[in-house]
């Protein structure tokens, strides 16, 4: 938790403790049980109070150098050993080094008589016997309540207990005291609770619509804070894994850092840059709109930078993914062999949301991914009601921004309302939204995609038309024209139609052309034409001229010799002549 | 009875806790119950735990003080001060429960 809390609690030294090792339980409790006094937990059969002691004490042995006596009432030392070597715990081993003593009491009423005042000192010297020889500085009892079945003088009994828990103080050990609940309000069925007053845990497994689910709750904590909630835990090859809900305050780093998506013309609508680092994407649609794709897309291109990626599927199987990706050229095996992707498959109904959400915080704790998918998260509904899923996906995308980590969920929508904005009430906490649709329009159903929402970025507000094609995924540009929004065929029926429509543009302009080429012609013959009419005209007219000049020549001359002869002069020259 | 007349037919072992008073009844009890019905028959072995605590895990002993009959068999205990004589002739086999008289 928080680590101011911590301070004051160091500062002041309120109460010590002794850390369980416990996945989530040590969060809860604010750093484990209290040292040296007893801590109840109580719960039904079969909800793992055993386990969940046990594993406090090989934790403690292994991880904290603390070694730990386990008294058995129920179990005999040879069963529990076997219990959790499933677990993967060796007890003989931790017994051999002395770190952890086993010690089984018997108690079998048939072979014990009770005649006058006794007290249970032997249990008390056993016991203590047990803590010196390994130097315990943990104890635990296990069902001690059964006690109550072998012996029949509850009045010593109770005293005795009372003397026990005192008992153990003094000896400053950390113990566990398991009870069973009982049919009555009380929580264990001899009242335990009353006599262990410090710390009592709550374990639970319920089963609702035939999913089970184990469940804490911290009833009480003398002294300490802690979480109040129900936790849910989980009981695996590793042992017990509890589940804190993390912290609910919004203090999270970010990242301006940007991640592509794989598809750059998505890239590009998001500000040319794609998502940032440590967001939250959700992917929404229809069912078959190619979400897996989009989520797939984004996997590869993870894996191809050489990031780690977990794909979570609730749908399909890996291979199946893996398959049907091969048909869109997109190869997630190669990332996969490499150990850049992990897929993790697993249907919704095989446990509950809680478990679902300490499994997937489990993994990505183990393989520390950069991105995680959750495809698609619409399925978890069948094992919750929405606000449940909605309550789980809160924590997980609280968790996964706190460790920096993108995510992209799916989200299958059945009604085609955009308006809608409650795809299992996360649309508000994602950072940002896809939505993919069907545009059904002139007998066929196209894809759509456009960005609901994208914080912090400038993302582009159109409808592209999503298409999904053997070469992979791309975007492109609905047809925006007098018709309205054209997609799919209708869109290259109209693109087809334009280039048509200027094709014969482009004749009828060459055909003007050509026309006016030809009346150019005929009016540059015609020009020709006038002009050798204005040349014979002309000339006619020269020719006039030349006539009338060669009459007023042979004029001029034909007077003079007219003259001349008058004058005689010419007659002697011409007389010849004319005689 | 054909085994009463085999000497230490009766091992018994009385496990206390130091010499506290419900030891000290135990012990006086049980040697007079024993003196009166098994007279040469048994044999009583006096274990303190705070002597030696190591034992009290092999008899699984709990409460104190405990009578534990290791012969014959089947180990029958006995815990408490041993004051009801009835119960502890009949927890001992000694004497058949009163509704075989």
């Amino acid at each position: 938790m928080s680590t101011s809390l911590k301070k004051i609690i160091s500062q002041h030294s309120l109460l010590l403790k002794t850390p369980t090792g416990i996945i989530g339980l040590d969060e809860i409790t604010d750093g484990g049980l209290p040292k040296g006094r007893p801590t109840l937990i109580c719960g039904e059969a079969g909800c793992g109070k055993t386990l969940m002691s046990l594993e406090f004490l090989i934790r403690g042995a292994i991880e904290f150098n603390e070694p730990g006596v386990f008294m058995a009432f129920e179990e005999k030392a040879s069963e529990l050993t076997m219990n959790v070597a499933s677990l993967g715990f060796d007890l003989d081993k931790l017994q051999a080094k002395k770190k952890i003593k086993l010690d089984y009491v018997h108690i079998d009423r048939s072979e014990i008589e009770e005649t006058g005042e006794y007290n249970l000192e032997g249990l008390f010297i056993r016991l203590g016997y047990a803590i010196d020889s390994i130097k315990a500085k943990r104890v635990v009892l296990d069902t001690l309540e059964n006690l109550f079945s072998g012996l029949n003088n509850q009045a010593i009994l109770r005293a005795e207990l009372r003397r026990l828990f005192q008992w153990l103080k003094e000896k400053d050990v950390t113990a566990i005291i398991t009870g069973e609940k009982g049919d009555g309000p009380s929580l264990t069925r001899q009242g335990l609770e009353e006599y262990v007053s410090d710390c009592v845990i709550l374990l639970d497994h319920r089963v609702i619509n035939q999913i089970s689910t184990r469940r804490l709750r911290v009833i009480k904590y003398r002294g300490s804070v802690h979480g109040t909630n129900e936790y849910p835990f989980l009981i695996d090859e590793e042992g017990i894994s509890v589940l804190p809900i993390t912290s609910l305050k919004l203090e999270k780093e970010v990242s301006s850092k940007r991640i592509s998506s794989g598809i750059p013309s998505l890239d590009s609508m998001l500000d040319g840059c794609g998502f940032f680092k440590g967001s939250s994407i959700l992917v929404s649609g229809t069912a078959g709109t190619g979400k897996t794709s989009i989520a797939a897309y984004f996997a590869n291109e993870t894996c191809k930078r050489g990031e780690k990626c977990i794909y979570f599927a609730f749908e399909e199987s890996p291979k199946q993914i893996i398959r049907n990706m091969r048909s869109i050229d997109v190869d997630l095996q190669k990332h996969v062999d490499k150990g850049l992707l992990k897929f993790h498959a697993s249907r919704p109904t095989l446990h509950g949301l809680e478990m679902h959400l300490v499994a997937i915080y489990k993994i990505i704790k183990k393989f520390k991914p950069d991105v995680v998918v959750l495809d698609p998260i619409t399925n978890l509904i069948t094992v919750g009601s929405v606000s449940e899923v909605k309550a789980m996906l809160i924590r997980l995308i609280d968790f996964l921004q706190e460790e920096q980590i993108t995510v992209m969920f799916t989200a299958l929508t059945l009604n085609n309302i955009v308006n809608e904005q409650t795809d299992e009430g996360v649309s508000s906490l994602v950072d940002a939204w896809i939505l993919v649709r069907d545009i059904e329009f002139n007998g066929e159903r196209n894809r759509g995609m456009y960005i609901m929402k994208s914080r912090g970025m400038k993302h582009s507000n159109q409808v592209r038309e999503f298409i999904i094609t053997d070469k992979g995924l791309d975007l492109v540009e609905v047809y925006l024209g007098p018709e309205g929004v054209l997609t799919g065929s209708a869109r290259e029926a109209q693109k087809l139609q334009e280039k048509a429509g200027s094709m014969l543009r482009d004749f009828a302009v060459s055909r003007k052309d050509r026309e006016l080429i030809r009346k150019r012609k005929v009016l540059e013959a015609k020009i020709s034409n006038l002009q050798m009419e204005f040349e014979s005209a002309e000339e006619e007219l020269n020719k006039m001229h030349q006539q009338e000049e060669l009459i007023k020549q042979m004029t001029s001359s034909t007077r003079e010799e007219i003259t001349n002869i008058r004058r005689g002069e010419h007659n002697k020259e011409k007389g010849g002549k004319n005689g | 009875m054909v085994k009463e007349k085999e000497t230490k037919a009766y091992e018994l072992r009385l496990y206390i806790a130091g010499k506290t008073a419900k030891s000290t009844t135990a012990l006086i009890n049980l040697k007079k119950y024993c003196e009166e019905h098994l007279k040469g028959q048994y044999k009583i072995e006096v274990i303190d735990l705070l002597v030696q605590p190591q034992l009290a895990e092999g008899d699984q002993i709990f409460a104190i003080p405990t009578l534990v009959r290791k012969v014959p068999e089947p180990i029958r205990k006995i815990i408490g001060d041993l004051s009801n004589e009835e119960k502890v002739l009949v927890g001992l086999n000694i004497r058949p429960a009163l509704s075989n008289l």
